[in-house]
């Protein structure tokens, strides 16, 4: 068990090692970040002096051995485009995206598994055949639209109602409730600091503000699991154990849930678990639609700026957190599969 | 009766109660004035005045921090933190200092803290070190007077001090911020995230590419024109975000409006679009220096050091198509390389000649010894200027039907001006823009774009091309030193008639300045693109 343990952490460190000399030698076709520090008026040598200072001209080699000393003892430099430390900033932004990407993988299971579920079960209700619909529409449209949609539907217009919302001719809801239930467009409303943690699931504003950005970043994972639930459950409803119960006369609430729906869960845990890290490095966009002021939105902005620190840094730090999912997986894995520890039992490496 | 008095008792009491609660209730919202929200696509990068050179931040800081000499609605010089300046002799400048200022933390605002500051904008880590290339010493005279040696001769040194904000020196001491913060250490500098300064508002929080609050400074000096209590600042980088933001009401003023965006706002009735000409001059700029083009089919020479072959090309871009179609109306066609309110622009010059039918052009061209034409590279960015690459794709066009074929090269900014600025010039033909924002006058251009490249001098350093005319050269120096405003104005005609009758530049046009507000927003648009808070009003 700890020789695999640390197999597995050697493998890993290899692994972000090369993550960081790809985004290094990557770096050099960004751009000039100099020519997005300085001013119009500045003149030609001294742009070339801080290009010195930085350390920018020397070979990309130097350059590599210097970030990956420097990061090891956590030190991480300033940001070229803000002078303020590169880690504080990462530090302070993820909160935010760990929230969200938390939000997004809740609303992704608890609405995917019951639809997966229902639409299992009745694959020929009408009701199902809206949910597939639906699900085709979260696996094709690219997350901005989806985010622009929502941001017009629910942010715009609620706010720019004239007459409200009437059926048959009876107001249900007017103006002033539409606007009251409108959700934010940006931002994460108001956060409130628990010892450097700043949380927006605290206050009203900060609640609605995570709507919306969360159902965005959560509909492709939402689709996924409906679908493999809807798989899995048309799968196990046709095997012989389930059968048998319903010969012996179990009612069909514990047939669906107790049996049927607890032997599809596996695959569902499996990816979901690989996909949290999925949600967290594809908050870049959903945070930038939203202006979700987290560590994706960061990296956006220093891409644009050229801010090499930054984005070494958070590529180190998105490497990192695939190194530990894949490692907990792992370990997941060994504490549930019986084979893998006979395996290792009998003295076979995995 | 019992009942009269019970009743009187009561109503008094009401009245009572009324005339208590009046006060309270209407007191609060008389004294807090109004909070204003907007955005823009990007941040404030630093609350340190002096840490970048951007037209925004310096803008934005002077809510903050103010200048000696401010600009007014117009732009022009009006008095700030300084009442008087000018220049005792040719070399020596004057700067008499507004008495009874306080520093938002309530010290007094002395001469002290203009030195201090000035010396901190001179030094390590400041990128405002261009507005004292003149300098030589700076001292202070009197508590409430500084002066200021000059090298040679300096008529703008108060018009290009006008962005540079001054800082508490107690505060900045006290704090260890007495230089900028230094990128290649790893600490940050306290300046970085907060600020002390004596403008009309104040710091009140930041969360750096989230939101930024100031509040309205009570013991101002000045009289505010604004009825503002509050400021919230927020960055939404995804320009339909912020649009949708600006309709739904969540913020008050969008500053950076992309075009395709102006006809929804303008048509919303809750919102309007505030536009005009910025003082930007976008030009296409020719090689006037190698022998053979880097990137050409003509070999052994430069075709662009015939003045004819220069004529034809820029007699054959229709700027107002360009106006037309790629930017939506959105633009001011230009002949000249600076914009209508810097000092220095000449009126009766900006009239571009006509635009010659494709035969005649190609008759210039033949006559130059290019009668089937040639092939160059055209280089452009593609996030700098509104609209830059379609604007090229318009030129490219153009230009085909006089058998110029142009290669585009288009490429993020970030890479391009590395490439086409010197020291590598790596281009024939490209595109750039240029605001003399910093000191509102001619001069700035002359000495930047048009000036012969000399490294010592550190003229012409923005002249990728070399254009290098002897006569106008002479005329640029004197323009710089010259302080009678008679014979200075005509010789900037006569410089002026020197670059455009040489075709040493095509100016294409000033683009538009775009911002958005919600229709209970007053405020006022300078065409330096500077939005200042102080002249804000919330209906």
């Amino acid at each position: 068990m700890i020789a695999f343990l640390f197999r597995r952490l050697f493998q890993g460190a290899i692994v972000m090692l090369t993550v960081a000399l790809v985004s290094f030698v990557l770096f050099n076709y960004v751009g000039d970040p100099i020519n997005g520090m300085v001013g119009q008026d500045t003149s030609l040598q001294d742009r070339e002096k801080l290009r010195e200072q930085l350390g920018l001209n020397d070979f990309i080699g130097v350059r590599f051995a210097r970030f990956v000393g420097n990061a090891v003892q956590g030190n991480f430099g300033l940001s070229y485009r803000t002078a303020e430390p590169v880690l504080r900033m990462i530090m302070e932004r993820l909160p935010a995206t760990l929230e969200l990407s938390l939000v997004a993988a809740l609303f992704a299971v608890l609405v995917g598994v019951p639809m997966g579920v229902y639409s299992g079960l009745y694959p020929k209700r009408a009701l199902s055949r809206v949910m597939q619909a639906v699900s085709l529409i979260g696996i094709s449209l690219p997350t901005f639209l989806i985010g622009i949609i929502l941001i017009l539907t629910f942010a715009v217009l609620p706010n720019t109602c004239r007459s409200g919302l009437s059926i048959g001719g009876v107001v249900v809801i007017d103006c002033s409730l539409l606007a009251w239930l409108a959700l934010p467009a940006f931002g994460r409303g108001d956060v409130v600091d628990l010892g450097g943690w700043r949380t927006g699931f605290l206050t009203a504003s900060g609640l609605k503000a995570v709507i919306l950005p969360a159902v965005t970043l959560g509909l492709f994972q939402l689709t996924l699991i409906m679908r493999i639930v809807r798989a899995e459950m048309l799968e196990v409803m046709r095997t012989d154990y389930i059968k048998f119960a319903r010969a012996r006369g179990i009612r069909s609430r514990n047939i669906n849930f107790g049996h049927a729906l607890k032997n599809t869960l596996v695959p569902v845990i499996t990816i979901t678990g690989l996909q949290v890290g999925q949600i967290i490095a594809f908050a870049i966009i959903t945070e930038t639609v939203f202006s979700w002021p987290g560590v994706g939105q960061l990296f956006v902005q220093s891409v644009s700026a050229a801010d090499m620190p930054v984005m070494a840094a958070y590529l180190s730090f998105i490497g990192l957190l695939f190194v530990v999912i894949n490692l907990l997986v792992d370990l997941f894995y060994y504490g549930v599969d019986p084979r893998l520890r006979a395996a290792q039992a009998a003295g076979k490496t995995v | 009766m019992k009942f009269e008095t019970r009743r009187m008792i009561m109503a008094g009491g009401a009245a009572i109660a009324l005339a208590l609660s009046a006060p309270f209730a209407a007191a609060p919202a008389e004294a807090q004035g109004k909070v204003f929200r907007w955005a823009n696509d990007g941040d404030v990068n630093s609350m340190d005045p002096y840490a970048r050179n951007e037209t925004f931040l310096l803008a934005f800081l002077q809510n903050i921090y103010e200048p000696l000499a401010r600009r007014d609605k117009k732009s022009q010089l009006e008095p700030g933190l300084a009442v008087k300046w000018g220049q005792t002799a040719p070399t020596t400048w004057f700067f008499d200092l507004r008495p009874g200022v306080k520093f938002h933390d309530g010290t007094p605002f002395t001469a002290d803290d203009v030195v201090f500051s000035l010396n901190r904008a001179n030094g390590k880590g400041s990128n405002m070190l261009g507005y004292f290339a003149t300098v030589k010493a700076i001292r202070k005279v009197s508590d409430l007077r500084v002066e200021v040696d000059t090298n040679v001769p300096d008529p703008l040194l108060a018009s290009k001090w006008a962005q540079l904000g001054m800082m508490s020196k107690a505060w900045a001491e006290k704090n260890k911020a007495e230089t900028v913060g230094d990128l290649t250490k790893n600490e940050e500098n306290f300046a970085t995230r907060n600020a002390m300064g004596t403008g009309p508002f104040v710091l009140k929080s930041r969360e750096p590419d989230v939101k930024t609050v100031l509040e309205a400074n009570k013991d101002w000096w000045d009289k505010p024109e604004h009825n503002l209590s509050e400021v919230v600042f927020s960055r939404i980088a995804n320009s339909a975000t912020r649009v949708a933001a600006l309709r739904s009401g969540e913020i008050d003023m969008v500053y950076t409006v992309p075009p395709q965006d102006t006809d929804t706002l303008d048509k919303d009735p809750n919102t309007k679009v505030i536009q005009g000409p910025e003082t930007r001059v976008v030009y296409l700029g020719f090689d006037h220096k190698r022998d053979e083009l880097l990137y050409s089919n003509v070999k052994g020479k430069n075709p662009f050091k015939d003045k004819r072959v220069r004529e034809a090309i820029y007699r054959s871009i229709d700027v107002e198509a360009i106006k037309r179609t790629v930017m939506r109306n959105q633009s001011y066609p230009t002949a000249l390389m600076v914009a209508p309110g810097i000092n220095g622009y000449t009126k009766e010059l900006d009239k571009r000649p006509a635009l010659l039918k494709p035969d005649d052009a190609k008759k210039l061209l033949a006559a130059a010894g290019y009668p089937n034409g040639f092939e160059v590279t055209l280089d452009c960015p593609t996030d700098r200027y509104v609209n830059d690459e379609k604007i090229c794709q318009a030129v490219v066009g153009m230009l085909a039907r006089i058998g110029v074929k142009i290669n585009l090269r288009a490429q993020t900014r970030l890479k391009y001006f590395a490439q086409i600025l010197l020291p590598k010039a790596d281009t024939s033909f490209w595109m750039l823009g240029w605001s003399p924002a910093a000191t509102f006058d001619v001069h700035d251009v002359f000495i930047s774009l048009i000036q012969t490249p000399n490294s010592e001098t550190k003229k012409g350093q923005f002249n990728p091309g070399s254009y290098s005319n002897a006569k106008f050269d002479e005329l640029a120096d004197k323009v710089l030193v010259e302080t009678d405003v008679k014979k200075r104005n005509a010789m900037i005609l006569e410089a002026t008639k020197l670059y455009t009758e040489d075709y040493a530049y095509i100016p294409l046009h000033q683009q538009a300045l775009i911002w958005a507000a919600r229709k209970n927003i007053d405020l006022v648009q300078t065409a330096d693109n500077s939005f200042q808070l102080r002249w804000v009003k919330v209906k």
